[in-house]
């Protein structure tokens, strides 16, 4: 099985800055206080996924999980090393897909699904499942600025998971979610997941990453700390509390808990 | 689920996406404004978008891209053309309309241009696509606007008695083939320079009011032949702008004049077709600047929006 994503020593840099106006700056400059300074959101990071394989990612927030997710789907290049990947990848970062606030639901249907790579033959195919699954009703034709938070990522959801795509990125996904739809998003990633996609899952529910992945990459502010089994993983983020005595064995048992489908974030 | 049944899953999908045949990419490949046409698709949408978007939530819709310059043409007929120089320039209306087909599209592609990436930062900040397109949406619904424009002009210019000549129309196409690669690639350097100082968006506006009075469009390109020292005059058409103006005025306004030989002689520059090779010349260098600068800096825009 050949290797799906390759993350080589990559780096990341970005740019706080402190003093935006030109009368902030030389004030500041004056002061000899600094104008900005850089950081590391991801910092030195090494790892290999091969395809098939699903690896839940893990981290304080700010610890760069999206940012190393936006290296991974090349919204970002890194400033060292590199990222390499191969097929089709889909997935939303930080709980919404990429929408353009003034335009339908429907309108940006299409376009994100252009911008993922499917033509429009392959979109008007899977539309109606797209929007079924979304499940938002009559507003498929309001602007999606006027969606809330709910609607707004089912439908990005929706679309991401229907890209038929060998890479599926998802960060947070049942973060904003009600019950039954979170449960119909954990479902329809196993069916991804099984059908050989590469899974990069990003959770603060211990108990979903430990049913949906093997292994755990946990972040510590932008650097690699723990590679490996994925109860491990939980284990090393302090967050094995969550997790049912048996570990992922009660599959049934897991499947209603409110563990499983994320805690209130 | 089992390790086995995992392992068929990622086989068979391997086999069916054919992943053996695709080797380890940067997801973030980059080739510039090729990649722009790569993906036509996804170009076609954003500038569908564009066009349906520009006068959204506006009752005439569509009309306003008409009203626009329509507006301008008689603010700029009446002021200048009656009350400051009236009647001394043959068919004055037209050699100004013709200027300002021109100078509208590429003012307009400069400004919104400039916006496009700050504008679309929905999208830009979530999705790994080539960002040129942004700037490069922009400069197409500019161009989709100019057409009803280029309607209006052959209308009046047929009034006025207008002969369609073979260079003239040639002239027509490299004036705006020099607007719109000029205007790409300043929308280019721009869009990238609004995202790390918003300041650039009013620069740009400004600049804009001045292209109006820097080109022959209000005055013929006499007034300035004529007025200047000749380095000023050769500064002067190293605009592109002017070259693209001229050009335009050669396609429609020379047409209806009753002596086009004369009025050439007298008002246009000598030379044109060299002036037009070193107009698109110039707007290429300016495009390929604009096109490295954008590589270097791209990077750092998704972060900075």
């Amino acid at each position: 099985m050949g290797t799906s994503i390759k993350v080589d020593h990559a780096t990341k840099v970005f740019t706080k800055r402190y003093h935006k106006t030109f009368k902030q700056m030389t004030v500041a400059k004056m002061r000899k206080q600094k104008i900005s300074d850089t950081f590391n959101a991801v910092d030195d990071v090494t790892f290999e996924i091969q395809q098939g394989e699903s690896v839940g990612l893990m981290g304080l927030n700010g610890s760069g999980k999206s940012t190393l997710l936006k290296l991974i789907n090349g919204t970002m290049r890194p400033d060292e090393g590199s990222v390499l990947t191969r097929g089709r990848i889909a997935g939303l970062i930080a709980t919404g897909a990429g929408f353009h606030p003034q335009l339908t639901g429907r309108e940006n249907v299409y376009l994100n699904a252009a911008i993922l790579g499917m033509n429009e033959k392959e979109t008007a195919r899977k539309f109606d499942e797209i929007v079924d699954f979304a499940d938002i009703g009559d507003f498929l034709d309001t602007p999606v600025g006027n969606y809330s938070s709910g609607m707004y990522s089912r439908l990005g959801f929706a679309v991401a998971v229907h890209v038929d795509s060998d890479i599926f990125l998802a960060d947070e996904v049942l973060a904003v979610g009600d019950k039954p739809f979170k449960r119909k998003c954990m479902e329809k990633m196993e069916e991804v997941k099984a059908s050989g996609v590469t899974l990069v899952y990003v959770s603060h529910a211990a108990a979903s990453v430990a049913r949906m992945c093997e292994r755990v990459i946990v972040l510590e502010k932008g650097k690699l700390g723990f590679d490996g089994a994925a109860l491990d993983g939980i284990r090393y983020v302090k967050y094995d509390d969550e997790l049912p005595v048996d570990g992922k064995t009660d599959e049934s048992a897991l499947a209603n808990d409110d563990a499983m489908l994320g805690a209130d974030i | 689920m089992t390790e086995a049944a995992q392992a068929t899953g990622a086989v068979a999908l391997a086999d069916r996406h054919h992943l053996d045949a695709i080797p380890l990419s940067s997801p973030a490949a980059n080739r510039g404004l090729l990649e722009v046409f790569r993906r036509r698709y996804v170009l076609r949408l954003l500038v569908k978008r564009e066009v349906q978007g520009r006068y959204e939530g506006s009752f005439l819709g569509f009309l306003w891209s008409y009203i626009n310059p329509l507006s301008q043409f008689f603010i700029y007929w009446f002021f200048m053309g009656q009350l400051l120089s009236r009647g001394r320039f043959e068919n004055y209306p037209v050699h100004m309309f013709a200027g300002l087909i021109i100078v509208h599209f590429f003012t307009e592609t400069f400004g919104a241009g400039t916006r496009s990436l700050v504008g679309n930062k929905g999208l830009i900040a979530k999705m790994s696509v080539p960002r040129e397109m942004f700037p490069v949406a922009t400069m197409l619904v500019s161009l989709w606007h100019v057409a009803p424009q280029i309607l209006i002009l052959v209308g009046v210019c047929l009034l006025e008695g207008w002969r369609p000549d073979v260079v003239g129309m040639l002239a027509m196409v490299a004036a705006i083939l020099i607007a719109m690669i000029l205007g790409t690639g300043l929308a280019l350097l721009f869009s990238t320079a609004n995202v790390f100082f918003r300041d650039f968006g009013s620069f740009v506006s400004i600049m804009n009011n001045y292209i109006r009075f820097g080109v022959p469009m209000l005055y013929p390109f006499s007034t300035i032949a004529n007025g200047l020292p000749q380095w000023a005059v050769h500064l002067y058409l190293c605009n592109p702008v002017s070259i693209a103006v001229i050009l335009f005025q050669r396609a429609f306004w020379l047409g209806t004049t009753k002596d086009p030989v004369k009025q050439a002689a007298a008002t246009l520059p000598d030379h044109l077709a060299m002036w037009t090779i070193i107009g698109i010349a110039i707007s290429a260098v300016v495009l390929l600047i604009a096109q490295r600068v954008f590589l270097k800096y791209e990077n750092k825009v998704p972060e900075r929006l």
